[in-house]
């Protein structure tokens, strides 16, 4: 095992580090059944919620009735409100939907495909990383949604059989996008409440008030750990893992196919769907960062969400951004290399253009920033540094889908039909109302549901090995 | 069903998993088979222990991807090709390439559903009573860090006291009754 080769470090990096392996502890020391189980069930089965958690949902609240106002104002008056015309007929709705949707992917990384490459090390993180990607869903699904014009009609986008014997047109990127997502969506809420099942039997069984007994009873659907339950249950979570992860690869690569199908210079390409997977699971690590990194601090969680985990989420970052960058570099490397007057011209448009400067913007955050400071071991587990860096991960990919959508439209084949784009404040109130959103959704799943699973973690601890039956004799 | 009355079993509570596992392994060959263990988290060799090796969870799972499969496919064929067939430049109707997304959604859709409800079915749940959660002790550490081998009263060889004394030999820290 390569990791064996790697010498110990010097005792300065602290007592986090094994000294067997010179990496990170998974979990920090002398944790037990007991004290796992107290530390999570206290975070939710405290009587007392923390202040903080009052000010923070009150400020996510807050912005998101933004969302609020925006989308009542939409609904009354129609898309016009925001920016899109011709030649911009894509604008905030799709680039806010891809980057949410894009965040979500990261969840179900380390939920399915981490668990099939038994990276132990996902446990503590998984359940909040699952949830985050609901969260998301739930706000990306929204803009396909209300940019239809018109909502009420949005079941029209189903095959259901109308009065008007109308059926949806199945060669369409976009009808493929509504089953891409919605089942997305569906599996992704069965697999996080499937993982929580046993943890309401915990909570059920250590709750003291009446109404959280009732509350997490009937969520624990009467779990009470039998053999045989277990013994399925994880050949259900199993299975769920291996259709999660060609699932999460399709979702990306069917949105990718709303750009790459049109014909369109600087959407009509075949690097989309591959650059597309990575730049969402990037993004998606950024945000899980972005969420972990107060938390485990908020809730003093850094036995369980250690070192290990953020300097193992870095490099995940590190390895995908080379591949966002690679897209980057081919789509260079296309508008040159196809000969195409039109490929070579939008390129050059996106980088010295009118609106050159969301590309350099784009560079400098996902490419320039991370992909020289994650190679450093001390800055991948600098806490304030590995935060401050996701924050900018995240803006980078919103504005990596601010390029692609925006750059490539307004520069139309005729000159005659160029035109422009600027966001309206209706936009933007919808943006960063679905932050708010998103934040207070993620504030009550906290204070309410297991946001570690602890009968992962059980797994984990040393107490669970079990001796063999040679060694066992009467009495120990 | 029995009657829902009397005894369902004897509960013996264990610290570790491996001793859980010592004694679920010393019962089952003394010839025990209606018997549980209970774990705060998947322990493999309890089920081994008590001859649990196979499920049904990943025929349900196949089964349901099969049905999601072939659900949407024909759906998109019987939608394309006769209910609404659409003359985009003379292209086929039947344009099976682009059926393949939304059947392959589905097939994902179908079999994770299938997995998860077909397990809970399979494990009888949801099912919010079980005798067990009347016994003194089951509620207090079987979901956190107590681990319980039940034998149950449906066995033939059950017979209260015998069995009580049968359970004290695989050295538990206690052996509780619990009642339907």
């Amino acid at each position: 095992m390569a990791t064996k080769e790697i010498q110990p470090v010097e005792p300065e990096r602290g007592a986090g580090v094994d000294p067997a392996t010179g990496e990170y502890r998974v979990l920090g020391q002398g944790q037990t059944f007991k004290s796992v189980t107290e530390k999570i069930s206290r975070i939710v089965l405290t009587p007392n919620t923390p202040l903080g958690w009052f000010a923070l949902f009150g400020l996510g609240g807050a912005v998101a009735t933004f969302l609020l106002v925006a989308v009542t104002w939409l609904f009354l008056q129609g898309v016009g409100i925001w920016a899109i015309t011709q030649p911009v007929a894509w604008g905030f709705a799709i680039i806010n939907f891809v980057w949410w949707i894009g965040i979500g992917h990261a969840g179900t990384l380390i939920s399915a495909i981490l668990l099939l490459f038994k990276q132990g090390w996902r446990n503590s993180i998984n359940r909040f990383a699952e949830a985050m990607t609901i969260f998301a869903v739930v706000c990306a699904g929204m803009f396909p949604l209300i940019h239809v014009g018109r909502p009420w009609l949005g079941y029209w986008l189903f095959p259901l059989p109308f009065t008007m014997n109308v059926w949806p047109q199945f060669r369409s990127p976009l009808l493929w996008d509504v089953f891409a997502v919605s089942t997305y969506a569906t599996i992704s809420v069965v697999f996080w409440y499937m993982g929580m099942i046993p943890d309401f039997g915990t909570f059920r069984d250590r709750a003291e008030s009446k109404a959280a007994q009732y509350f997490y009873g009937l969520l624990s659907l009467g779990w009470r750990g039998s053999a045989r339950h277990w013994m399925r249950y994880e050949t259900a979570s199993l299975l769920l893992s291996g259709l999660a992860t060609p699932l999460v690869l399709s979702v990306h690569t069917v949105i990718s196919f709303d750009f790459a199908v049109a014909v369109l210079p600087g959407w009509h390409t075949t690097i989309f769907p591959p650059y597309f997977v990575a730049g969402a699971i990037y993004s998606g690590f950024a945000m899980v960062l972005t969420l972990a990194i107060p938390l485990r601090k908020f809730y003093h969680l850094e036995a369980l969400v250690t070192e290990r985990h953020i300097d193992n989420m870095g490099k995940v970052m590190l390895a995908t951004g080379f591949i966002v960058a690679y897209g980057y570099g081919m789509e260079a490397f296309m508008a040159w290399y196809s000969a195409s007057h039109w490929e070579a011209f939008m390129f050059w448009n996106r980088m010295f253009g009118p609106m050159g400067w969301s590309y350099w913007v784009l560079i400098t955050c996902n490419l320039a920033i991370p992909l020289t400071t994650l190679w450093v071991r001390k800055l991948r587990t600098n806490v304030a540094f590995m935060f401050a860096l996701s924050l900018v991960v995240n803006v980078g990919m919103w504005f990596e889908r601010f390029v692609i959508v925006v750059t490539s439209l307004y520069r139309d084949f005729l000159p005659s039909s160029w035109g422009t784009y600027r966001a309206t404040k209706w936009d933007y109130m919808t943006y960063i109302g679905t932050l708010g959103l998103f934040t207070a959704l993620f504030l009550l799943f906290v204070r309410f549901l297991p946001m570690i699973p602890m009968n992962e973690i059980r797994l984990m601890l040393p107490g669970a090995k079990i001796t063999p039956k040679a060694t066992a004799k009467a009495g120990d | 069903m029995p009657a829902r009355e009397g005894t369902y079993g004897l509960l013996a509570e264990f610290e570790t998993p491996s001793d859980l596992v010592r004694a679920a392994q010393r019962a089952h060959a003394d010839g025990w088979r209606r018997m549980d263990c209970y774990t705060p988290y998947p322990v493999e060799e309890a089920a081994e222990a008590i001859g649990f090796h196979r499920n049904k969870v990943p025929l349900i799972t196949l089964v349901g991807a099969l049905i999601g499969l072939a659900a949407m496919f024909s759906l998109e064929t019987w939608i394309s090709v006769l209910a609404y067939p659409l003359n985009i430049g003379g292209r086929p109707t039947y344009s099976w390439p682009a059926f393949i997304i939304p059947a392959y959604e589905w097939t994902i859709l179908w079999a994770g559903l299938s997995a998860c409800f077909g397990m809970l079915a399979l494990n009888g749940l949801p099912s919010l009573y079980h005798p067990l959660f009347n016994a003194p002790n089951f509620r207090n550490g079987a979901l956190t860090d107590k681990f319980f081998l039940c034998l149950e009263a449906m066995d033939p060889k059950f017979d209260l006291s015998e069995t009580k004394a049968y359970l004290q030999t695989l050295e538990p820290t206690s052996v509780v009754e619990v009642d339907y």
